[in-house]
């Protein structure tokens, strides 16, 4: 069955706790789509964000079902009573191995998995566990290039890489490239940027940051509708730069605890009485007429 | 002569101020008083993973990378560098104030790079 959800339906959404609905977080990000709409550019359409997905990973306290837990996943998201247009995989999809052969068996596994999704409009980028230890060549070989933009109803992608470099950094070529890409578009397009670490400093001491991400943003800034979403943390975070919303997502193998929460960063413990707690994957609809645009965290099972 | 006069006591001027300020200048950062410390990275550790040094006295990490490239960085000092594979990399740090201040890691290694940290310990 496909359903339309409209914005009344979000706001009931936002009140279930159970249907494998994590919660509902209406956005102003991607006001730049009604905008874009009203001019007759962009159209109604959703797509899911899934992250950090770290196939390879042991660790029986944290993930006990780790075998398991994408293909659960995938089961949730072909059961949607509303398919996305397409599915963006925001990094991380291996965890990382210092034995080449084995990163791509874990990048051969995680393509056929997703082969699995009903959905077949795939976009992916690199995280720093797929990519960092051989500047994404084995990534590519599977996924392609870890830079690029697409276009999708009106609204303008883009796809930035800041983890091929082990330092953490889209580096000076990658920067020069998104700004002349960006010069190509109107200072009111609707530009949504998918990108694996925060490209804002959310927590440097904790590698959750961009080193030279600052950048990044001073060349999104002259454009007023700009939404970045992104992985790495292992949650739900919102935050602002200036006018540019900035998205994380949950991951889909071990959760982590919200930034300088506690003093070390560590995974957060497997809870037993609520299995796959803190694990999940998004959907972001775009509607055009007015505010209506939002995320739905969904969980990783659908009860 | 007068020309000859004005340019003697330029020089003797400029002289002056260019020893009072190497004077300052030594006394600021004696000859001898940078303490070195020496260190070593590797996958996943530093050795040794914690060092204790003193406020206002200037040290020179000499950190020696074994296996691969890492990094070395003090988000609340300041200070980061890259640590080539094979080379000595020197650190210079001027403690100016007591504390505990972590350091880690800022160039991924593998599986256990988000574990590869230490401590500088600043005391009085």
């Amino acid at each position: 069955m496909t359903k339309h959800l409209d914005r009344r339906e979000f706001i009931q959404l936002a009140g279930l706790t159970t249907a494998g609905i994590a919660g509902v977080v209406f956005s102003s990000g991607l006001r730049g789509v009604s905008y874009a709409a009203a001019r007759g550019k962009a159209e109604d359409f959703m797509f899911l964000q899934m992250s950090d997905l770290h196939w390879g990973f042991t660790g029986p306290a944290v993930n006990p079902d780790a075998e398991v837990t994408l293909d659960k996943a995938i089961a949730h998201v072909n059961a949607l009573p509303r398919q996305p247009d397409f599915i963006a995989f925001t990094g991380d999809l291996t965890h990382t191995t210092d034995d080449p052969q084995e990163r791509r068996k874990r990048l051969a596994h995680m393509r056929d998995a997703v082969a699995k999704l009903k959905v077949k409009a795939h976009h992916y980028l690199a995280g720093e566990h797929d990519a960092s230890l051989d500047q994404g060549e084995a990534f590519k070989e599977f996924f392609g290039k870890t830079h690029y933009t697409f276009d999708h109803k009106g609204v303008h992608f883009v796809v930035l890489d800041n983890v091929s470099d082990p330092k953490g950094m889209l580096g000076d070529e990658q920067l020069e490239w998104l700004r002349a890409d960006l010069k190509k578009r109107d200072k009111d397009a609707p530009i949504v940027v998918l990108t694996h670490r925060p490209l804002f400093d959310l927590a440097p001491d904790w590698d959750w940051t961009t080193a030279d991400g600052a950048a990044a943003i001073e060349a999104l800034m002259p454009y007023e509708y700009v939404t970045v979403f992104y992985g790495h943390i292992h949650q739900e975070h919102h935050q602002m730069t200036g006018h540019i919303p900035h998205h994380a997502a949950k991951g889909l193998m071990f959760a982590l605890p919200a930034p300088h929460s506690v003093p070390k960063k560590l995974p957060i413990p497997w809870d037993a009485a609520n299995p796959y707690q803190g694990l999940g994957f998004r959907s972001v609809q775009a509607k055009d007429g007015g505010d209506d645009y939002a995320l739905t965290e969904w969980a990783v099972e659908k009860s | 002569m007068k020309r000859i006069i004005a340019v003697t006591a330029f020089v003797v001027l400029a002289a002056g101020i260019a020893v009072g300020w190497l004077r300052f200048a030594t006394a600021a950062v004696p000859a001898g008083a940078e303490q070195v410390v020496h260190m070593t990275a590797k996958k996943f550790e530093y050795t040794p993973s914690q060092i204790t040094l003193k406020k206002g006295v200037p040290v020179v990490l000499e950190i020696t990378a074994l296996d691969r490239d890492h990094g070395f960085k003090v988000p609340e000092l300041g200070v980061r560098a890259d640590l080539k594979s094979g080379q000595v990399t020197r650190v210079r740090i001027v403690p100016d104030r007591t504390g505990t201040f972590e350091f880690r890691c800022d160039v991924f290694c593998g599986s256990g790079h988000e574990d590869m940290s230490g401590e500088i310990v600043v005391v009085d």
